[in-house]
């Protein structure tokens, strides 16, 4: 029905948070720090989650004008025209569209880990030397 | 078929991505794209097994079809935003130097 809003709102307060951490630094390059580990900067990892977000939100809001849910006309979402399905819409936000908008953050969550794991592994040449 | 649409476009273009000379192609914003949909199209498919059982698996010739021509259109979409972006952003100077040229 429109179960595209919660991860739009996601979506909203993400990009708010990474537009804020633009305007202090423009810094996105991966940098080490003093122990030689190599951390990639948290306004890229945010980057990656806006567009997974707004990206499958808008295929999402796609597929539910598709199906006649949403309309160029005021109310926009058909589900509003009464209070009984309006109730099911609210319902189906909170359920289907609060567990799309947690899955691509765990996601990400794991993107993330995995990246800083792979910056870090040394290569077979880096273990030789370390062995040598 | 929608899921099963999107996530195959999802594993071409990271695979796509991954074989990648450079970044100009600006292939990533797709992979989000795609991923992001399967994700949530995966999502809404698990709420549909919990309410329908094993029907979710045996869908109607019609429905089939529609969900197809659905998942084709969402993945023609998605690529008409990235081509789109890619103009509009021109990370290698391609379409100034199209504009520039005379004739």
């Amino acid at each position: 029905m429109a179960c595209f809003l919660a991860p739009v709102t996601e979506a909203v307060i993400v990009t708010a948070v990474e537009k804020k951490m633009e305007a202090g630094t423009k810094d996105t390059v991966t940098v080490e720090n003093s122990e030689g580990v190599v951390k990639i900067p948290l306004r890229r990892k945010l980057k990656w989650l806006t567009r997974m977000l707004w990206g499958g939100a808008f295929l999402l809001a796609f597929e539910h004008v598709w199906h006649g849910e949403v309309t160029a006309w005021f109310p926009f979402l058909t589900a509003m025209s009464n209070a009984e399905d309006t109730a099911e819409m609210l319902k189906e936000i909170g359920t289907t569209g609060v567990c799309m908008a947690a899955l691509i953050t765990a996601v990400w969550a794991g993107i993330c880990r995995a990246a800083d794991s792979i910056m870090n592994r040394k290569t077979d040449e880096e273990t030789e030397v370390a062995k040598a | 078929m929608t899921l099963l649409i999107t996530i195959y476009a999802a594993v071409i273009a990271t695979v796509i991505w991954y074989r990648r000379k450079d970044d100009s192609m600006k292939l990533g914003i797709l992979c989000f794209m795609y991923w992001g949909a399967a994700l949530m199209w995966l999502v809404d498919a698990f709420f549909e097994y919990f309410e329908l059982g094993a029907e979710y698996f045996t869908p109607s010739g019609q429905d089939m079809l529609n969900d197809t021509f659905l998942g084709l259109a969402a993945v023609a979409l998605g690529l008409i935003v990235w081509v789109v972006r890619l103009l509009v952003t021109d990370p290698t100077g391609s379409v100034r130097r199209a504009l520039k040229k005379e004739g």
